[in-house]
């Protein structure tokens, strides 16, 4: 029963089709990567969107292994790392970032359970590398190492590995099954670590074992000095010792009652919360500038006090007695620099610990030919992360730098590629950098409402009187939901959006796990798609005319 | 079967048996009681699932139409006057779509003035917007036309007009011979759409069609009446055969074989005309007419051979071209293009004015005598007294008030006063 | 939040689509089995908030309908654009006849599928503000009145934007048109007293009524999806910009309807025979400044010395539509 169509009246579906809109436009919608900001911001160069990609869709374990393919330590750094990926997260724009942190610790604490393990390393490259020092700059150069095919081992001078993880920071930020369960993985790597081995002669070991290259991650174990007048040397002690003789179980220094540490930053603050724990009715940090000023975290400083540190601002030691300290009140310059006021007062103290800063137990160094170090020891680098003994590279505390774990565990990841390239007698080029995906680029309206999850805390009295952990995980359900919290900045997430607010369909879906493709036979370039594209993955460029 | 039955009743029923399946409805006088009684029918559950819309003006009367039409239903419904006028866009829409609407236009005159009686100004208004449009005689051939236009819609995916005087033909009593449904279902087979809407095999009906095709399109619609030329007598013969009655074509014959002045007209006048036709014969006046059935198409070649032998032609018409003259008049020289016919025309008839045989009778007798005298156009009955004084007024003075009111306080039929 | 499932979705119900989502929670947008009742290689402008709207009303209405779906067209861009001949770009059945008759077209189609005894098959008529609001009104209201079976779809681009950008009955006041220009003592166009196509369709007591913007793609879908499920006449009013005629950037189109929906301007609501039953809240509420800024059409309440008084005058309405139709829910007040 069908008839011929009515001329030009009538007309068939898809008959559209021929008509090519795509000529229309003067600009065309791209898809592209941004880089995240949290990305931008790891010092271990952590590809975070993508590893929180899979825990969103609750893939744990493919998350965890997007997480270690850069970071083999998630269980650690999601509870000692000062994370600066949530203070760039684009989130806190929005209503508060997303507690980046807790999502890794929940993806360490489950692949421990678990019994997750790295995928099995490249080939063996028949080299061998010598890593002096097993803290965290030499466990993580090991570990990329170890994937990249090389044999590993590693020359510890201490009774244990772990380096400022186990000997720097307290048991109640970072437990220590946590800590062994995670470096316990390396040696399913191959990677051998040697401990109560220090080494003198580098060059020496580097022959004796035949080891083709050399990643030097001493650290910075030596305490600074200054000099304070004191009748009894006894009662006056550095951080750095005292916090390793509580770690190592020795028999414990005797503390006094009063126990007052001398300095600003985080270790002053371990010193005291540590000193608190183990009994000290009073525990007092003295530093010699104000709050704002200070090297410490603002939580270190928070927390301390909520156990009942006292912190006195503005003050130097002048002397130290049996029973107490004489400080001089200081004031700060124009520049923040503290200047003496005359005016002095004496502090109830039988204990001091001072927490003025370290360095780097280099001077066994000095022979090696080409090596050049600051007044401190620090050994200088390039930016390889090569000091000037060909075959020799450096990372950690001990070169030039701001000191974090994370940034140590960063400078083992570099070290290691451009080490390796050094091995193959190849070069190491980083691909360039995408565009940052700031705050600008987003459309952040399709955002469900969410606040940020709240780790439980233990309570006070608790906390003060055990060396328990003070933060717990989050549950899976938290974590989830945590992770679903992030905007997936700069890095498409198949919402859709793209697909459905064209209004010439002209984005075709390619399927789940595969994204989309603009059709540019009918795209008109109007750019609704890079408008409403809540990431930002999506640019437009002019059409040349 | 024979019946005595007012016009529009017998029309009803006729088009009841023609099945329509969706039937929309506006009231104007006169062409109201064909809709009121197919209501009534629908309403009885004797139309089977046909469906009877009331709608809320004419405009939306026929555009119900064009949809039900465009999903393949068979559609109806029936105006005058200025309910055509109202739905005038829908009227060139249903032709440009090709629907094949039936609608009975129960002829009436436009206003203003305000008139409800009969005359051609309404269907006439619409006769370039692609409908066809076919003029009864009387109630009897109003049945059989509706009939045959169905089919003839159906068969050219074009609508058709069914003309009817109002009140002459719509309200008169009369004998009428109604078919049976069997007779109607023989004659008219279900409806067949060229296109229609349907999920199964979409398109897009009514696209937007500029320079590069349009005139293409507008041949075709031409073409498609030029065809009717051919389809409504071969119609018109099969209705012969299965009803056993002459009805519709594109016109007939009376008395022209030798006619010297030959009359032609349209609808209901062309009773009287036939019996002034016979009285004058009486007297030994070679004097016909000629019944002309369809208005559009325009039968060119028929109406010539018609009255080509003729020495002069009388148009009585019941409509005026303003500024021009005669409406049909004009279609009629062009029949006879070349040829030495002399044509009158003549407007008769005007809001319902009688036209009555002893009029008739003087216009043929002068125009047989060749009167040099005789105007073109001539007014039939005009009263020339009443205008020539309105002329005069309104030469007077320049703020002369409304014509119509002064014409009609002439003959005295309203008593106020313009100042 | 249950213990067991995580229900918060990162986008949840604002986007398009979602890979974590359910599928039953998924729109039709968002499926690549979606019709494309309105497919490519139309000829609308780039970023036309009505080519979308369209789209996105059939689409769903498609999806509810089972495929058994036809549509009547009123002149207008939507018809205009997607049907020059010899292109059509619609995949559905579809008739356009002229620019009035648009409703009593579909009360036809829908009679002759009651006469054919085609239950399944079912009829949307849409249209323009002018097919609908001005020209269209008298058709509208004959198939409210008498209860047809036809769901009507506006299509609000507050002017006559194929023939020009004219004013309509739906062109909101101090806007500028090709007929109500902003030049004079009183620039744009006037402040009449509204013509609400919702309410009046309420007031016909028509079994559901609902407003949508083309910003607020689920609740859009929701609403077209709940209107085909009801039987008898039912009316959408979708709010679509014209970034052409409104004079705001074409990638710019959702963003402004958004913002005529958080300011108060077009209230997202739901009525059933005459009463209001439901309401989308406004989630992030502004001032109308945000909203007119973004838009030639109103730029000339702007700069100095601007009209004030206009734009105080315009945010009254948006907050006579905040309380009459309870858009901000208590305690939410920014």
């Amino acid at each position: 029963m069908s008839h011929p169509r009515p001329f030009a009246i009538t007309l068939d579906p898809g008959s559209s089709l021929h008509n090519h809109t795509g000529t229309w436009r003067t600009q065309r919608p791209v898809y592209l990567n941004r880089l995240p900001p949290c990305n931008n911001a790891c010092p271990a160069g952590e590809n975070i969107q993508q590893w929180l990609y899979h825990a969103e869709e609750g893939h744990y374990e493919q998350a965890f292994h997007a997480l270690i393919r850069d970071n083999p330590f998630p269980a650690i750094h999601g509870r000692v790392c000062y994370h600066p990926c949530e203070d760039a997260c684009n989130r806190g724009q929005l209503d508060q970032p997303v507690s980046i942190h807790a999502v890794e610790r929940f993806l360490g604490d489950e692949a421990i359970k678990q019994g997750w393990l790295p995928p099995a390393p490249a080939p063996a490259s028949g080299k061998r590398v010598l890593i002096v020092g097993a803290g965290p700059s030499g466990l993580s150069a090991a570990y990329h190492l170890a994937m990249l095919g090389h044999k590993v081992v590693i020359y510890e001078a201490g009774p244990l590995p772990g380096g400022m993880m186990r000997f720097g920071i307290p048991k109640y930020r970072l437990p220590r099954d946590i800590l062994d369960a995670e470096i316990g993985r390396l040696a399913t790597l191959g990677v051998t670590i040697e401990l109560n081995r220090p080494v003198a002669d580098v060059a020496h070991d580097m022959a004796a074992g035949g080891f083709d290259a050399c990643f030097l991650a001493i650290g910075a174990q030596l305490s600074k000095r200054t000099e304070i007048p004191c009748r009894d040397a006894g009662k006056m002690l550095d951080a750095v010792s005292f916090l390793r003789a509580v770690e190592s179980g020795q028999e414990p220094v005797r503390l006094g009652r009063r126990v007052a540490i001398y300095g600003g930053g985080n270790t002053a603050m371990d010193a005291a919360r540590t000193a608190r724990r183990l009994g000290a009715e009073e525990t007092l940090i003295i530093y010699r500038r104000d709050r704002e000023h200070m090297a410490a975290l603002e939580f270190e400083a928070d927390e301390a006090l909520q156990e009942g540190v006292v912190i006195r601002w503005l003050r130097t030691i002048k002397q130290m007695d049996d029973s107490s300290l004489t400080v001089e009140e200081m004031e700060l310059d124009k520049d923040g620099w503290p200047q003496p006021t005359g005016r002095l007062e004496k502090l109830e103290a039988d204990t001091l610990i001072l927490a003025l800063g370290q360095k780097p137990d280099s001077g066994f160094l000095a022979k090696v030919p080409g090596l050049q170090f600051d007044k401190e020891g620090v050994l200088k680098v390039d930016a390889n992360l090569m000091t000037g003994y060909p075959g020799l590279f450096a990372g950690g505390d001990m070169v030039p730098g701001q000191r974090s774990v994370t940034i140590a565990v960063g400078h083992g990841k570099k070290a290691a590629r451009h080490l390796d390239a050094y091995l193959r007698q190849t070069r190491y080029c980083p691909p360039p950098k995408p565009e940052l995906a700031s705050f600008g680029h987003l459309n952040t309206w399709y955002y469900s409402d969410a606040e940020r999850s709240r780790q439980p805390v233990l309570d006070l009295l608790r906390r003060t009187s055990s060396f328990s952990e003070i933060h717990a995980g989050l549950s899976a359900d938290t974590a989830l939901f945590e992770a679903r919290r992030c905007l997936s900045c700069g890095n498409c997430f198949e919402c859709d959006n793209c697909y459905g607010v064209c209004p010439d369909n002209a984005v075709i879906k390619k399927g789940p796990g595969n994204r989309y493709e603009f059709n540019y036979d009918f795209c008109k370039g109007c750019g609704l798609c890079a408008q409403e594209c809540p990431c930002g993955a999506i640019a437009m460029e002019n059409e040349k005319i | 079967m024979l019946k005595q039955i007012e016009g529009s009743q017998a029309m009803a029923a006729a088009i009841a048996m023609c099945r329509p399946e969706v039937i929309s409805c506006y009231p104007i006088t006169p062409q109201t009681h064909i809709v009121e009684a197919l209501s009534a029918m629908t309403k009885r559950g004797e139309l089977g699932s046909c469906q009877f819309i009331n709608v809320e003006s004419e405009f939306a009367a026929l555009s119900v139409l064009i949809g039900a039409s465009a999903t393949g239903a068979r559609s109806y419904t029936a105006t005058s006057s200025q309910g055509l006028l109202f739905m005038a866009e829908a009227v060139y829409n249903a032709a440009g779509l090709g629907l094949p609407i039936v609608m009975t236009i129960g002829n009436r005159a436009l206003g203003a003035p305000i008139n409800i009686w009969n005359d051609h100004s309404d269907s006439m208004s619409m006769r370039d917007a692609g409908w066809i449009q076919l003029h009864a005689e009387s109630n009897q051939e109003a049945v059989d036309l509706h009939l045959q236009a169905f089919r003839l819609a159906e068969e050219l995916s074009c609508p058709v007009m069914v003309c009817v005087d109002g009140f002459i033909l719509t309200h008169a009593y009369e004998r009428v011979d109604l078919p049976t449904q069997e007779q109607v279902d023989a004659y008219l087979p279900p409806y067949d759409p060229v296109q229609v809407l349907d999920p199964a095999e979409p398109v897009s009906i009514g696209a937007m069609v500029g320079p590069e095709a349009f005139a293409e399109v507008r041949y075709l619609a031409h073409h498609k009446q030029l065809r009717a030329l051919e389809l409504l007598p071969r119609l018109a013969e099969e209705f012969a055969h299965g009803f056993g009655r002459s009805s519709g074509g594109l016109l007939s014959e009376y008395r022209t074989a030798d006619a010297e002045t030959i009359v032609i007209a349209l609808g209901s006048v062309n009773g009287t005309i036939k019996d002034t036709v016979d009285e004058l014969r009486d007297t030994g006046m070679a004097i016909g007419a000629v019944k002309l059935c369809s208005f559009r198409p325009f039968p060119l070649a028929a109406v010539r051979a018609a009255l080509q032998k003729a020495k002069r032609v009388i148009v009585i018409e019941k409509d005026l071209a303003v500024g021009l003259g005669g409406i049909v008049a004009s279609n009629v020289r062009m029949a006879l293009r070349g040829l030495p016919v002399a044509v009158h025309t003549v407007i008769a008839g005007l809001g319902g004015r009688a036209i009555t045989k002893v009029s008739l009778r003087r216009v043929f007798t002068e125009v047989h005598a060749q009167s040099e005298s005789f105007a073109e156009p001539h007014f039939l009955d005009l009263n020339w007294q009443v205008v020539e004084k309105e002329l005069a007024r309104q030469a007077e003075q320049r703020r002369a008030g409304p014509t119509a009111e002064n014409v009609l306080r002439q003959v005295n039929a309203i008593g106020t006063r313009v100042h | 939040m249950s213990n067991t499932r995580v229900k918060f979705y990162q986008t949840g119900t604002f986007t398009v689509g979602n890979r974590l989502l359910d599928d039953s929670d998924r729109t039709v947008q968002s499926r690549p089995e979606r019709t494309n009742s309105l497919n490519s290689g139309h000829r609308a402008c780039q970023g036309c908030g009505e080519a979308l709207g369209a789209r996105y009303a059939i689409d769903a209405a498609m999806r509810a309908a089972n495929n058994q779906l036809v549509a009547v067209n009123a002149t207008g861009c939507l018809e205009v654009f997607s049907t020059p001949y010899p292109e059509t770009s619609w995949q559905i059945p579809w008739l356009h006849s002229l620019f009035g008759n648009a409703p009593a077209v579909a009360s036809g189609v829908a009679a002759a599928l009651r006469a054919k005894g085609k239950k399944d098959t079912k009829v949307i008529a849409q249209g323009g503000d002018g097919g609908t609001v001005d020209i269209g009104f008298g058709c509208l209201s004959g198939m409210f009145e008498r209860n047809d079976d036809v769901l009507y779809i506006c299509y609000d681009n507050e002017a006559y934007m194929n023939t020009g950008v004219q004013r309509s009955g739906s062109t909101p006041a101090a806007a500028h048109t090709a007929t109500t220009q902003a030049v004079g003592s009183q620039p744009g166009n006037p402040f009449g007293t509204g013509k609400s196509i919702p309410l009046i369709a309420m007031a016909h007591g028509i079994p559901y009524v609902a407003t949508a913007s083309v910003a607020d793609l689920h609740d859009l879908e929701a609403k077209v999806t709940k209107a085909m499920g009801v039987t008898g006449a039912r009316y959408v009013h979708v709010h679509v910009p014209c970034p052409l005629g409104w004079g705001c950037d074409p990638s710019y189109t959702l963003k402004v309807a958004r913002l005529a929906v958080e300011s108060g301007l077009f209230p997202l609501f739901e009525a059933e025979y005459g009463e209001v039953v439901a309401r989308t809240p406004i989630r992030r509420l502004i001032k109308v400044d945000e909203y007119l800024k973004l838009q030639r059409r109103f730029q000339h309440l702007f700069g100095e010395p601007g009209q004030p008084a206009v734009i105080a005058a315009i945010q009254a309405q948006a907050e006579r539509n905040i309380k009459r139709f309870g858009l901000v829910e208590k305690g939410e007040a920014k």
